[in-house]
């Protein structure tokens, strides 16, 4: 198995990937409580973008509205636990059908009716927001006032319910991150991820060439949904709370999404970069603020976006393709 | 509820529906000739706020006066911002674009809150509580004038882009991009024209904006997104529709508001969006693009 998720990589990339899981594997006994926070963090926009990336890297559908499913799969697990006292897992099998579900209304409706491009951006941006105000009003999940996970100091860490210190969310998130790296892997190169890079470069040539173009965008956005609210479960049993204003916030969807354009879109290894890439250039500029005694709330998001300007500008693959040529580390492309 | 509370809101929400329309305008303008997505639109409008207040506490003017140096100043802007930065990106995937224009919101968001702080602002002219009554129908005299001076500024853009010589080139941008450059058209400079029309739209629309509502640094976002429902809903690329999408867009939201909830009224506005993309992608007055 993992003999075959590796074949064709090149050795290089092979011991750079070892060196990094490695590293992560071993992070929680070197480094501090804050920083492991900022790993959990950096590996859940990693996780995310990465499940962006399947819809958009991979089959070339924009979808600026990715805060839906991550919301959906946050809500639902919540409402279960809170309501019902049904443990994350459980909460998990239901949030993926449910979010594959939206999505492919909002494929269908889309792909049906010829939205496409920007106009298809715009729709799942419409039904982000549509779920933001709706749940904002729903009184099920307290609506506006917010839904809490009761917290408490944990004896031992509980992870069939999720209850815990940050090490054991940091290593649940690990492996969720490892899991869809080795996911994106596989549908890269299967007849499935063929078909989406055809229906990507040229989706009139993939239809005359005889493949089902609408089923297979729909597989496209059912499977990003999925393993999207799979994340915003785990959102909802970290944080511990959820506000719709927040989790569906169309800045939740930007955060996703701006990981894997720096690191590369339809890259396997770019998503991941990009969330180390931004976070860490984020958690430095405040540290760096903080340093230099500088106190204007803004200051760091002001050098964040002159950052994003000029990476967009200088790399316009994203910081993944043109580092790994320089590191002759390139994947190999199909 | 009688009958002439709805009228009256109806009316109050298509004179506030011209302004955005306006706003929508600028949005408009810009994708149908550059095609590209202003992601930074309301943050643009929310600059023009923010110089309408001040030169309203600081110096007395007139929101109403002051749009035309306001749009004149989000004219420079916008021109500068595209061709400094946005030209190269023209070829570019949507994404790449968006990820450009995103910075550039957030960029602007923080800066107008470091300058200006998270306190929401507002403009009180002499004429803020003044009404006109017109039988059972009682209307704000500010947005009388708003929706006027809106109505105002974009005949006169249809009339640029109809009658004069560089609407016309820019027109011809729009339509056929080799085909204007074939014919010897600078094409990058009449884009940074187009974009900073685009501005100047959205900044004469701020300045009428901060007689309706008050301004912060946040409100960006929440104006882009609109921007966005109105003229899809109009049609991408067709004045006359951003307008339409505008009056069609303000009537729902205070009807909603009043029936409903006003703070799900922006549900209401994406629920027609959803509805036009679905029955109707090119919009109420687009064309279907070939």
């Amino acid at each position: 198995m993992a003999a075959r998720l590796l074949a064709g990589l090149p050795r290089r990339a092979v011991i750079a990937l070892a060196l990094v899981v490695g590293a992560l594997v071993v992070a929680p006994w070197i480094v501090n409580d804050y920083l492991i926070t900022v790993l959990i963090l950096i590996l859940y926009l990693a996780f995310t973008g990465q499940a962006w990336n399947i819809m958009m890297g991979f089959a070339g559908q924009l979808s600026l509205g990715h805060a839906l499913y991550a919301g959906l799969g946050a809500y639902i697990a919540a409402a279960l636990f809170t309501r019902y006292g049904v443990g994350p897992w459980v909460g998990v099998l239901l949030a993926m059908p449910v979010a594959a579900a939206c999505g492919a209304i909002i494929g269908f409706l889309a792909f049906r009716f010829g939205v496409a491009g920007v106009y298809f951006a715009i729709l799942t941006i419409a039904f982000a927001e549509f779920a933001r105000i709706g749940f904002d009003h729903l009184a099920i999940v307290n609506a506006a006032a917010g839904l809490f996970l009761p917290v408490a100091q944990y004896t031992h860490n509980d992870l069939w319910r999720l209850r815990g210190d940050p090490t054991m969310f940091y290593y649940v998130i690990l492996a969720a991150t490892l899991a869809v790296l080795a996911l994106c892997r596989i549908l890269r190169q299967s007849r499935i991820g063929y078909f989406w890079l055809a229906i990507r470069e040229d989706e009139e040539a993939a239809r005359a060439a005889g493949i089902a173009t609408f089923r297979y965008k729909m597989y496209a956005v059912m499977i990003s949904a999925a393993v999207t609210s799979f994340a915003g479960v785990f959102y909802a049993f970290f944080y511990n709370n959820l506000f719709p204003e927040q989790v569906f916030n169309i800045s939740q969807s930007i955060q996703m999404i701006l990981g894997p354009i720096i690191g590369g879109v339809g890259t396997l290894f770019g998503p991941i970069l990009g969330a180390f890439v931004l976070t860490g250039l984020a958690e430095s500029l405040t540290a760096a603020l903080t340093a230099c005694g500088v106190d204007l709330p803004g200051a760091e998001q002001v050098f964040y976006g002159v950052c994003l300007l000029f990476v967009v500008g200088a790399l316009p693959e994203g910081i993944w393709p043109w580092l790994s040529r320089r590191c002759g580390i390139a994947e190999r492309t199909a | 509820m009688p009958f002439d509370v709805y009228l009256n809101v109806a009316v109050s929400g298509l004179l506030t529906g011209l302004v955005y329309g306006l706003m929508a305008l600028g949005l408009s303008v810009i994708f149908g000739v550059i095609r590209v997505v202003n992601f930074a639109h309301g943050e643009m409008m929310s600059i023009a706020m923010f110089l309408a207040v001040v030169l309203f506490s600081a110096f007395h003017l007139d929101p109403l006066i002051m749009m035309v140096p306001i749009a004149a100043v989000l004219f420079a802007f916008g021109y500068a911002l595209q061709s400094g930065l946005i030209n190269p990106f023209i070829t570019r995937p949507e994404h790449s674009q968006f990820l450009l224009l995103v910075a550039v919101g957030i960029i602007i968001v923080n800066v107008l809150l470091i300058v200006f702080g998270p306190d929401a602002r507002t403009v009180q002219t002499a004429y803020g509580f003044d009404s006109f009554q017109i039988g059972p129908l009682i209307v704000d005299a500010a947005k009388v004038y708003a929706g006027a001076a809106a109505v105002l500024f974009a005949a006169l853009l249809f009339a640029f882009f109809r009658f004069t010589r560089v609407g016309t080139a820019i027109r011809a941008c729009a339509d056929n991009h080799t085909g204007a450059l074939v014919v010897g058209l600078n094409v990058e400079r009449l884009y940074a024209l187009t974009f900073g029309i685009g501005a100047a739209c959205v900044g004469a629309a701020g300045a009428m904006m901060t007689l309706i509502v008050d301004v912060t640094p946040m409100i960006g976002p929440t104006y882009t997104l609109l921007a966005f429902v109105i003229v899809i809903t109009g049609g991408l690329g067709s004045m006359a529709g951003a307008l339409l999408g505008g009056l069609l867009i303000g009537l729902t939201e205070a009807l909603a508001g009043l029936i409903f909830t006003p703070s799900a009224k922006s549900m209401f506005a994406f629920g027609i969006l959803v509805l036009v993309l679905l029955f109707r992608p090119q919009g109420l007055l687009g064309k279907r693009a070939a």
